[in-house]
């Protein structure tokens, strides 16, 4: 007579990789909450300096505000830098939290698009920025990096669908918040008046013509493709017929 | 020989609700209006805040099934009321004027809290300007977002409402007919009308249309 078997029971080769936890400024030190931390100044991430010795001119200027480091890049090189820092063993950015966009009411202050990254593996939060002159020749276009994280996909197209800034190199770069045939433009900029362009009745005809039953097809929001992406651990536990969160 | 008896002609009562409200009629109406007021199905199409106050008004304290409303029925084709709680985008205007429509007559809503009735703060590119310029309501319930208290108050003015329809009024059952070209269903001069900003807002820029 067989043990039942137990799907639930954790698996011995469960090959997570291990690693030790590099706090930076305080090595071998658990994780605390910061305390104290300064508006302006205090140490900046170490990832700014290994960028300058691998890039050296693509990389601007860089500072550190709230104990986050902002590093300016040239947008010729994003998608390089980008790379490197996700891959390289010395940084493993594995996780791409948000990519947005800033733009100021100055007329010659350009419009800033913004990547934070979070390295999990060294406890690193390190904040990307394109500048975008708006200066009227300057195309509001950036590389895409959904070749590196391809949770960027739909924070892309948040982004161009709230400031219409173009990422080349998106497989679908599509509205994702206002409906796709959306014709007022791009709401969140600084010459968006915030009622919309246009008269209320006339939002009201546009919103109206939508066919609601075409929004999101049911092969657009399956997961199923991207079972043989997984990580192994993953697809085995899915595989088995697991059950998160029981 | 059967159950049914055949009616005779010479008996038969000649019923014309226009122009005769005859003492049948009237306990007719009061009958049939009685059943409906008390056994009101809500469709909820809750958006936001005023859904917590809605769930909370339905839960066992303030307790709607008192109103003939234990059911809520998430299926506009057996439902009676269409509880609009919350603001509603132009984004879901055409699922609520789809829901709307797939509801059977007699039919009524319910514009629960500010943001419903008349966009509320949200005077925005992206927010309907109360829901009236999508479908016709019946009862406005102001508030943001309204106590339960004030939704059930909303709902005994609706059974009210309902208590003094009468057969006769052959313009209660009309059906929405929305143009077919624009989708609107009262003139477009009268929703820019209904939408216009008010409060601290008039002072924000707006471009030409």
């Amino acid at each position: 007579m067989s043990a039942p078997q137990d799907h639930r029971a954790p698996s011995q080769d469960h090959g997570a990789p291990t690693f030790t936890v590099v706090h930076p400024g305080q090595p071998g030190d658990s994780p605390v909450t910061p305390r104290g931390v300064p508006h302006k100044g205090g140490p900046m991430n170490p990832s700014v300096d290994a960028l300058r010795a691998k890039f050296g001119a693509a990389i601007g200027r860089a500072s550190v505000g709230w104990g986050e480091t902002t590093v300016f890049i040239d947008r010729a090189k994003l998608l390089e830098v980008c790379a490197w820092l996700q891959s390289d063993a010395s940084q493993s950015y594995e996780y791409l939290s948000d990519v947005t966009a800033v733009e100021y009411r100055d007329h010659v202050r350009p419009i800033e698009v913004v990547w934070h990254l979070r390295s999990l593996k060294y406890r690193r939060f390190l904040r990307l920025k394109v500048e975008l002159p708006k200066d009227g020749k300057t195309a509001l276009e950036v590389p895409s990096v959904w070749s590196v994280w391809k949770g960027a996909d739909w924070l892309e197209r948040e982004c161009y669908d709230m400031f219409g800034i173009k990422f080349d190199g998106h497989p679908d770069l599509r509205r994702i918040l206002m409906w796709e045939q959306y014709k007022e433009g791009f709401p969140l900029r600084k010459d968006f008046p915030m009622r919309g362009r246009f008269s209320r009745s006339e939002q009201l005809k546009q919103a109206l013509a939508a066919n609601p039953e075409a929004r999101y097809s049911m092969e657009e929001l399956s997961i199923a493709d991207a079972f043989e992406d997984l990580p192994t651990d993953m697809r085995k536990r899915l595989g088995g017929g697991e059950k998160t969160g029981e | 020989m059967g159950l049914i008896a055949k009616p005779d002609p010479a008996s038969a009562v000649s019923y014309n609700p226009q122009t005769q409200e005859g003492w049948v009629t009237t306990r007719l109406d009061f009958l049939v209006n009685w059943g409906r007021a008390n056994s009101l199905w809500p469709m909820p199409f809750g958006t936001a805040c005023c859904a917590i106050e809605f769930m909370a008004s339905a839960a066992s304290h303030f307790d709607l099934a008192r109103f003939g409303m234990e059911r809520m029925s998430f299926s506009p084709r057996q439902s009676d009321v269409l509880i609009c709680a919350g603001r509603v985008p132009f984004k879901l205007a055409p699922v609520i004027r789809r829901i709307y429509q797939q509801m059977h007559q007699p039919k009524w809503v319910i514009s629960m809290g500010a943001c419903a009735s008349s966009g509320g703060m949200f005077d925005s590119y992206a927010v309907v300007q109360g829901i009236d310029t999508i479908i016709p309501v019946d009862v406005y319930v102001p508030g943001c977002p309204p106590r339960p208290e004030g939704l059930i108050y909303g709902i005994m003015m609706l059974q009210k409402k309902i208590m003094e329809e009468r057969m006769s009024n052959t313009a209660l059952r009309d059906e929405m007919m929305p143009d077919p070209t624009s989708q609107l269903y009262i003139p477009p001069s009268r929703i820019d009308e209904l939408s216009e900003p008010f409060g601290n807002s008039v002072h924000q820029t707006r471009s030409a249309p």
